[in-house]
């Protein structure tokens, strides 16, 4: 088992290599660089726009280089730990994310709990009770959320609050607790506030594992090896936690690799409603005004935290079928 | 040789399916009796129903099908206990199934858990039915597995089924089923889905498991071969019915049904020649949605009587000690 997690964590270095020259070929696909765009900003200001300062800009920044060039320059810095500077916000990208990613890794995890642990036993209750009026009311409500949209939802519950409670819940923390020191009451109002992105993110995706868990559990209760197992003597309950849940289980954990960067996607647009000071906003900023190193950075992150999720992932599966084990 | 004491009695079972597209008789009216230490055959083609009169006698049948009438009369130390009558779900048949009375199943493969080890899964079952520690579960499950010719029993022990061979995992399968000394075991074709070399050895096996451990057996299987081999008395199954039943050795020599002569005849024999010819029963079985009235056998039978035997269910007919046939060509004396 373990050295099943060490060649994981092995195979992860050239997979991040992969990806950075990916993610590189992806900021640079658009024609142009960051002083077009700065460019095109300051002619619709009507300021005045002197050539020679942007070709010096342009040198400092090192536009000019080849893209390889500027490419190995780029992974040169991020391996020694910086990330470069923000060409539109004019600040270290290091500190923007850093001041941003803990609140998206926070309703990340979330809607993450907020998903398995509403998916999980939903899922079992309707397999075991397949056709049961339950069975239909779960599915009713689960296809309802994997058709409304993300946003749509943020609004509808907004609304809700604002009539129920006559308070605006956006942001992540009451006005008080804004920029108050770390704290205990801080902690719980964040939690105040949390529920509501992490619902909104996760609807969708609890809705999709909800039908996963089920469809899994069904083909699982039919197998020939629990007639097996209930023939020894087992009770319903102890057969079905040991067998047809484990292995009907195993898609379900498949998929946790890939939440984290659908989390992210899914966040944007409850991220916007919502007034979220979250990674999501400024990745799409980033990308319009072609900021390379913000953009690249956050690329890369994201990329990163997919591959963590996937190692995550496989061992959860490793743990649950020993037939992977033996696989890479 | 006198009678040893009844242990099973099935009397007029009738289990059936309930689906969207009708109502599937799988068992329809089957009655036996298994004597301690005795082993039943019971024959015939796939859909017959055996598998379902197994299960319906552990109460695991799959759940769009129930027994709709009949008595499974358990009997022991003096007590009988009417196993229909029992909650599914129940401490009581739970006690019975792997304890009383246990069965291995037709595949292996699909039998066994493939995220556990086969240790792990006969242990569960050693420890559910008796009184001892995790280490001395253990113990006895090496000690079972050295019994069913398990090669190095304490290390397969805690191999996954996947690492297993099909032979060896028909092996663990009758360890597992044998680890509780179970009072009947019941075989669903334990040998159809390994190799021919393989179907002997486990044979052997089961026959002398059987005698040594003093249980009475249930075969079933489609392998008439595979009931002489084993078998003291065989019942023979069409259509859900069970349409004859006799000593393994009458039903041999001097077949009554024209269902178990057809079947008889079916049977290719080694040492005939290239000459030899196959005599199959002609046509097909109905489907079991619409079975036919009258006898279930009526529409491939050679000696088929119009107006009797398509209107009227034959009735169970005694003809000798313990040969019983469903047949409108027998009248009782």
């Amino acid at each position: 088992m373990l050295s099943f997690i060490l060649r994981r964590i092995l195979l992860m270095i050239p997979t991040l290599l992969v990806v950075s020259v990916i993610s590189f070929i992806i900021i640079e696909a658009p024609p142009g660089d960051f002083m077009d765009a700065y460019v095109d900003q300051l002619l619709q200001q009507q300021e005045a726009i002197d050539p020679a300062e942007i070709d010096s800009l342009r040198l400092r920044y090192g536009l000019d280089a080849p893209s390889y060039v500027r490419y190995f320059r780029w992974l040169g810095n991020i391996l020694q730990g910086d990330l470069g500077r923000s060409l539109e916000w004019n600040q270290p990208v290091a500190k923007l994310i850093t001041a941003r990613l803990p609140w998206s890794l926070a309703i990340s995890v979330a809607s993450f709990i907020f998903a398995y642990a509403l998916a999980i036993p939903i899922g079992l209750y309707s397999a075991t009770r397949q056709y049961s009026i339950g069975d239909y009311i779960f599915t009713l409500i689960g296809f309802i959320g994997l058709a409304t949209p993300n946003f749509l939802l943020a609004l509808l519950i907004l609304w809700y609050y604002f009539v129920a409670t006559g308070n605006v819940a956006v942001g992540l923390f009451s006005e008080e607790y804004l920029v108050a020191p770390w704290s205990f009451a801080r902690v719980i109002d964040l939690l105040k506030h949390l529920w509501l992105p992490a619902v909104v993110v996760g609807t969708a995706g609890t809705a999709g594992l909800i039908r996963v868990m089920r469809a899994n559990l069904l083909d699982e209760l039919e197998r020939p090896y629990v007639m097996v197992a209930r023939s020894k003597g087992l009770s319903e309950g102890k057969l079905l936690f040991k067998y047809p849940f484990r292995i009907a289980m195993n898609p379900v954990a498949s998929t946790i690799g890939w939440t984290l960067p659908t989390l992210v996607n899914g966040e944007l647009l409850a991220s916007l409603v919502l007034g979220l000071p979250t990674i999501a906003p400024l990745f799409v900023g980033a990308l319009l005004s072609q900021d390379m190193f913000l953009a690249g950075s956050v690329v890369m992150i994201l990329s990163s935290l997919t591959l963590v999720g996937t190692l995550f992932s496989d061992i959860v599966l490793a743990w649950l079928d020993p037939r992977i084990r033996g696989a890479i | 040789m006198t009678q040893a004491p009844l242990l099973l009695s099935v009397d007029n079972l009738a289990t059936h399916f309930f689906s969207q597209e009708g109502i599937l008789e799988a068992v329809d009216g089957v009655s036996f009796d298994i004597h301690a230490g005795e082993a039943l055959g019971i024959a015939g083609e796939s859909g017959c129903g055996k598998s379902v009169t197994a299960q319906s006698i552990l109460r695991i049948v799959p759940k769009n099908g129930k027994i709709v009438t009949g008595e499974i009369s358990l009997i022991q130390n003096g007590e009988t206990v009417d196993l229909v009558q029992l909650d599914d779900r129940g401490q009581e048949i739970r006690q019975i199934r792997g304890g009383e009375i246990a069965m291995v199943f037709q595949e292996p493969m699909a039998a066994f858990s493939m995220v556990y080890t086969i240790g792990n899964q006969i242990t569960e079952v050693i420890r559910l039915h008796q009184e001892c520690s995790q280490d001395e579960a253990r113990e006895r499950a090496i000690e079972m597995l050295q019994r069913v010719g398990m090669p190095q029993p304490e290390v397969t022990i805690d191999a996954y089924p996947f690492a297993l061979s099909g032979g060896m995992r028909q092996r663990a399968m009758i360890a597992m089923a044998l680890s509780c000394h179970p009072a009947l075991l019941i075989a669903d074709e334990p040998t159809t889905a390994v190799d021919v070399t393989i179907q002997a050895q486990v044979l052997e096996l089961m026959k002398d498991l059987q005698r040594d451990m003093g249980m009475a057996l249930i075969v079933i299987t489609h392998d008439l071969a595979v009931i002489s081999e084993l078998c003291d008395r065989v019942m023979i199954m069409y259509l859900g019915k069970d349409v004859e039943s006799a000593p393994a050795d009458v039903i041999f020599r001097d077949p009554k049904h024209p269902y178990t002569v057809g079947l008889l005849r079916s049977v290719p024999e080694l040492g005939e020649g290239h000459s030899q010819e196959l005599d199959p029963i002609s046509g097909s079985v109905p489907s079991p949605y619409r079975r036919p009235t009258g006898c279930p056998f009526h529409t491939r039978c050679p000696e088929f009587i119009p107006d009797v035997c398509d209107v009227h269910m034959p009735p169970q007919i005694e003809l000798g000690a313990g040969h019983r046939v469903r047949c409108h060509l027998y009248v009782q004396d």
